[in-house]
């Protein structure tokens, strides 16, 4: 522990924390804006490891977008008014928690056990962005384009699909 | 010549004395809390100034005094409307949700002072000289628009969630015409760090200044990204979430005194953070507008054009009458969408055309024809039908 | 626990969280929820490798967090809006009353 920094220990903390309440708070819009924590929180984990602009970009798009979007269809389908359903129901979802708590227990296990902790200390590498356009435009153009095609057609898919029908008048 | 620099840089000096005087090991503090400390004390300053203008000017262009009771010509206004708004109760509703309700000025306060470090004030005069500035500051003032939200959503008010959800749904629209134009500047500056953008404005051709914004496609983009600005933040004439005559407050109805306070501050350094930004993308940062002017210090030309922009600000609010919400988005998505997507195709042809008669007709080729079909467009489309009465006949 | 222990382990936590939550939870939001944290947590582990592995200072983990984020971003989209035209047919977001609606 005396390795890792003040400030990641505390970012990573309040991240778990906030992931952990937006999974089980009652009100699902308490859960959306317990989700945004999470996202900010990972968004500064990856300034503090150096990734600069996804960090920024992750804030971005995230919290910037995703989140509103997620609290947008909470209200549109009227979750702000009801809360989400009892926590515990009539029977308890124990699949769920034990199917986690052991992939949770066999990853632990892996990162323990894997030669990655091992490694020596290797300063911060750089990625200015200017480095991240060169590599986008030549090693990764077609991932980028594709990325590009794919952004459209989900965007128009999003829109096609969420349309309300043209009602017959009455 | 000598005395310029030394005014120009005089906070920097002043720092690097303060510094020296520091023990060794306070040293990175110190520093820190001398570069963030004139951020805190300057801008809340310079908004209260701006609560005075506004209400004196909107008062002048309405044809009637703004407010002149307190001190010289009404100059102590704002130290009134601190008090009142400290010494007024804190009215929470009885169905509100407490911690979101509290929790909603806080958030949207921290997440207003922070885009202020990305913005050089002054030659060598920048917080965080970070690697992708511009992006850090679309980031935090994405985040503003959650705080919105919390804001409206815990009132249980439908009035206040109607005001925040047309506010959210008015900031997300505008934000992409709002990056498309600032994308122009960064394909033209080639760099997303914001003191190497005024650094390649920093140039003069004559006595004129190699601004992006005496450029088609930068004036272009510079109206693009002050009509954006003014929908992001809620003004006039896009404060429809806020109508002070429809929905009274809208999304901080509920809110009472220092919260309210807090709220309006809020506002109002978002509203000169953008237009800081839009002083360090189009209209070249610190710089001076005309070669012989060098001589005046790089942060009195900042605070300048700020004014200057701020008195536009207050100015079309003065002026323009309030667009409706369907309005709204459509000027958004149907004209302003397509025109910033003209308007990076013709810096781009602007960027890669040689220096000469040929880029400035060739980019304003593109901005008038695709200015003259979108509008044309948009103004068929909405012929005003003939009045019909269901009811009243 | 070295550094990148202790990366890799916060990024299993958020990926045992969102898996449990995804599992557990009877609104359909909040699956979609359980799911976009899981997708952080790999995310998280991109950077960690990038950020304490061996590779030449080659940026292949911002890259692929960066693409990451944009299908997240996309599928996000249209997870919601499949969860709207649902909500529009069957008025409810409630997984244990739209389990067995085949059609």
């Amino acid at each position: 522990m005396r390795q890792m920094s003040a400030a990641f220990l505390i970012l990573a903390i309040m991240t778990v924390l906030a992931a952990c309440a937006a999974m089980t708070l009652r009100g699902l819009v308490h859960c959306a804006l317990a989700l945004a924590v999470a996202f900010a929180g990972i968004g500064t984990l990856y300034l503090s490891l150096g990734a600069q602009f996804l960090g920024l970009a992750q804030l971005l798009v995230y919290v910037g977008a995703i989140a509103v979007l997620i609290v947008f269809v909470i209200l549109l389908t009227r979750g702000g008014d009801s809360d989400a359903g009892p926590l515990v129901p009539t029977r308890l979802p124990i699949t769920g928690i034990v199917v986690a708590t052991t992939i949770l227990a066999l990853l632990a296990w892996a990162v323990f056990h894997s030669s990655v902790i091992h490694f020596p200390a290797s300063p911060v590498p750089t990625a200015t962005v200017r480095e991240l356009g060169t590599v986008l435009m030549a090693e990764y153009v077609l991932p980028l384009e594709v990325i590009g095609l794919m952004l459209t057609a989900a965007l128009i898919g999003a829109v096609v699909v969420a349309m309300k029908e043209k009602q017959d008048p009455q | 010549m000598l005395d310029g620099i030394a005014v120009d840089q005089v906070f920097v000096s002043l720092k690097h004395w303060v510094l020296g005087y520091s023990p060794a090991a306070i040293e990175p503090a110190v520093s820190i809390l001398l570069t963030i400390l004139p951020i805190l004390l300057v801008f809340p300053v310079l908004f209260a100034l701006t609560t005075v203008l506004e209400r004196k000017g909107l008062g002048r262009i309405q044809n009637r005094y703004g407010p002149n009771r307190v001190g010289f010509f009404g100059i102590l206004q704002p130290m009134a409307d601190a008090l009142k708004s400290l010494t007024k109760e804190d009215i929470v509703p009885a169905s509100a949700d407490r911690t979101v309700h509290f929790l909603a000025p806080l958030v949207l306060l921290a997440v207003a002072f922070l885009p202020y470090a990305v913005l050089p004030i002054g030659r060598n005069m920048i917080a965080a000289n970070l690697d992708a500035g511009v992006l850090f500051f679309f980031a935090i003032g994405a985040i503003s628009e959650l705080s919105v939200f919390m804001a409206g959503w815990s009132s249980r008010n439908k009035y206040s969630l109607l005001g925040a959800m047309r506010a959210v749904a008015q900031m997300i629209s505008y934000e992409v015409p709002l990056l498309l134009s600032s994308i122009a500047v960064i394909m033209a500056a080639g760099s997303l760090n914001t003191v190497d953008i005024v650094n390649k404005q920093a140039g003069f051709s004559g006595i004129f200044p190699h601004w992006y914004v005496l450029t088609p496609w930068g004036f272009a983009g510079f109206v693009l990204f002050m009509i954006s600005a003014t929908a992001e933040t809620n003004r006039s004439p896009f404060d429809l979430p806020e109508g002070e005559s429809e929905i009274i407050a809208g999304y901080y109805i509920e809110y009472s005194g220092f919260k309210f306070a807090l709220f309006f501050l809020g506002e109002y350094l978002g509203m000169f953070a953008i237009s800081g930004l839009g002083i360090t993308l189009f209209l070249g940062g610190w710089g001076a507008p005309l070669s012989f002017l060098t001589w005046i210090p790089s942060w009195i030309w900042f605070f300048a054009k700020l004014l200057g922009l701020i008195i536009g600000f207050i100015w079309v609010r003065g002026t323009l009458p309030r667009l409706r919400m369907d309005q709204l988005m459509n000027f958004a998505w149907k004209f302003m969408l397509p025109m910033a997507l003209v308007i990076v195709v013709s810096a781009g042809a602007w960027r890669f055309l040689p220096q000469g008669v040929t880029r400035w007709l060739i980019s304003t080729l593109f901005l008038a024809v695709a200015y003259g079909l979108l509008a044309r467009g948009v103004e068929t489309r909405n012929k005003i039908a003939k009045r019909t009465y269901r009811f009243a006949e | 626990m070295t550094p990148p222990a202790g990366c890799l382990l916060v990024s299993c936590t958020l990926f045992a969280v969102g898996l449990a939550g995804a599992l557990t939870r009877r609104n359909t939001i909040l699956v979609l929820v359980g799911i976009e944290l899981m997708l952080n947590a790999a995310n998280l582990n991109f950077v960690a490798f990038w950020r304490y592995g061996h590779h030449g200072g080659a940026s292949t983990g911002i890259i692929f967090g960066l693409f990451s984020i944009a299908i997240a971003a996309a599928e996000a989209a249209v997870g919601l809006a499949l969860i709207l035209a649902v909500y529009r047919h069957a008025k409810t977001t409630d997984l244990s009353l739209l389990t067995g609606r085949a059609q």
